[in-house]
């Protein structure tokens, strides 16, 4: 069943913009990328939108909807009441471009200050081998889409611009994390993420986890262990006990430091 | 253009002067979280600095478990090191499980949403110009968590050991009908002590730092079995900390307030056998 549904789209660049009204006719079924794509089609030909797969798998239509970061193609029109006005706004984290697109770059540079991982030797026979259930803890991580809606929440840089320095987000703590899970990874990376990557300026207030549109435990299961592992190596004083006995936990042997 | 150079106002940004634009009730569960804890610490407090009316017998409250310092007779299980202690005895011991909640993962979560509004929810602009996180002190401090779970685990232990006490046979003067007084005993008191402890410890082994302690640290679960299977009950724990923080929380001053109850001799125990 179709019907009008009235739609306040952000309009504008860096030099400025606002909250623009319209009315676009939409079907059952139809998500907001859909009413979206008609305001474009029919009323506004030269709006901004980035979006590729409308699947909820690329990442790119990364966007505000009534003020909560959403992928605007895994956003069902029928989560809100047809009166209802849906506000659109672009990512309100990062520089806007035009309209609903904004420049992510912030990210892009974020994960070029991360190591790689560093495989030690291969066996004997020329591979690698890795246990299967060493292998399953860092598949959640890698469902990641990079639609960067936890950057985009995260008050750390979303409420202060300073903070864009010194500060990786929460994409980048679960990469810290899967890497540091790694078995056959040869980096110690625990250093690094609490000094260059900002992880002690995570107050863990879950909000990445909450807008993850893949359903990432970003904090329990990503963050708060990096954390824990940096409280092994700078606070712990049983750690630093075990170390001076000899009772050390020796599943870290083989890293170094990065 | 009116912007400030910090914030989702910043120079490059969307020019949106709202602090939010989310039309849902964001500020509800924020505002909850600050009610009930600001009643807690309330009562915990009054509760805490009172000193008294803590054992009805063989009831202990797990304010003042165990009770170290200068306690009524009965109440001391393990001895009174601290007797020269001029305070409530509650303020020896309440500084580990207090300690243990204030630094605990989901408790950061709430008070800093609910009390420093850091932020208040997500997606609404928190009211601070700067911001630091737990990179000094002293919220740096919060990085001890693990020391205090260390610790949360004598005093669960301690207040299992309460809960045995709690089915100890009753003197003469408590008992029942015919004043037989063998035998174990079982009182309302006894089944609060006994569902609070269970919740303590839902809350203390689903904690954060000991699904790290007991196997999250490692790199290779496949050569650590016996750690791997304690990581994946800890982890199921895990998924519901929040709760058992909640739940912890309201059964420890419910126990509190019917010991409160039974010592000032407002009500009398409801024996069960």
């Amino acid at each position: 069943m179709a019907y009008d549904l009235k739609l306040r789209v952000w309009r504008g660049d860096a030099e400025g913009g606002d909250l623009t009204d319209y009315t676009v006719e939409v079907s059952e079924g139809e998500v907001v990328l859909d009413a979206l794509h008609r305001l474009q089609a029919t009323q506004t030909g030269d709006l901004a939108i980035r979006w590729n797969c409308k699947a909820g798998k690329c990442g790119s239509c990364s966007a505000e909807v009534n003020g909560r970061p959403r992928l605007m193609c895994m956003t069902r029109l029928s989560d809100f009441d047809p009166a209802e006005t849906i506000t659109v706004t672009p990512m309100r984290t990062f520089p806007v471009i035009r309209d609903l697109v904004t420049d992510v770059s912030f990210n892009y540079e974020k994960a070029r200050e991360l190591p790689y991982a560093e495989l030690g030797p291969r066996d004997p026979d020329g591979k690698r081998r890795m246990m299967q259930v060493d292998v399953e803890r860092g598949q959640e991580f890698r469902k990641c889409i990079e639609c960067y809606l936890c950057q985009d929440v995260c008050h750390v840089v979303r409420d202060h611009e300073d903070n864009k320095q010194h500060f990786a987000g929460p994409r980048f703590f679960i990469r810290y994390a899967e890497l540091d899970m790694h078995p056959l990874d040869t980096h110690d990376r625990r250093r690094l993420a609490q000094d260059a990557a900002g992880l002690g300026m995570c107050n863990i207030t879950k909000c990445c986890t909450e807008v993850c549109p893949e359903g990432i435990r970003i904090t329990d299961n990503g963050i708060i262990p990096m954390k824990e592992r940096v409280v092994d190596r700078k606070y712990d004083p049983l750690v630093w006990l075990g170390n001076k006995i000899g009772l050390r936990n020796r599943d870290d042997d083989g890293r170094t430091e990065v | 253009m009116a912007t400030t150079d910090h914030g989702v106002t910043s120079p490059g940004r969307a020019h949106i002067e709202a602090r939010t634009l989310r039309q849902d009730r964001w500020w509800q569960s924020p505002l909850a979280t600050f009610v009930v804890f600001s009643g807690f610490v309330v009562f915990a407090t009054i509760r805490a600095f009172m000193g008294r009316d803590y054992y009805a017998t063989p009831y202990l409250s797990p304010f003042y478990s165990p009770c170290l310092g200068d306690c009524v007779e009965g109440a001391s299980d393990f001895g009174q090191p601290f007797a020269w202690w001029p305070l409530s005895a509650a303020l020896i011991i309440l500084v580990f499980p207090l300690g243990f909640r204030m630094t605990c993962y989901y408790y950061r979560k709430a008070y800093y949403r609910a009390f420093w509004l850091s932020p208040p929810a997500c997606g609404v602009a928190e009211p601070h110009t700067s911001y630091s996180g737990e990179t000094r002190f002293p919220l740096i401090l919060q990085n001890v968590h693990r020391w205090f779970w260390y610790a949360a685990v004598v005093v669960g232990l301690v207040l299992t050991f309460d809960v045995v006490l709690a089915f100890r046979p009753m003197p003469a003067e408590y008992a029942l009908g015919d004043g037989e007084t063998s035998g174990i005993h079982m009182g309302l008191g006894t089944l609060l002590m006994l569902v609070n402890v269970v919740l303590i410890w839902l809350y203390t082994l689903s904690c954060h730092s000991c699904r790290h302690v007991v196997g999250g640290r490692l790199r290779h679960f496949s050569k650590h079995p016996v750690r791997y299977r304690l990581w994946t009950w800890v982890s199921r724990l895990n998924t519901s900390h929040g709760r058992w923080a909640w739940y912890s929380l309201f059964s420890v001053a419910v126990v509190d307030f019917y010991i409160f109850l039974l010592a000032t001799g407002r009500i009398q125990d409801v024996r069960f056998f």
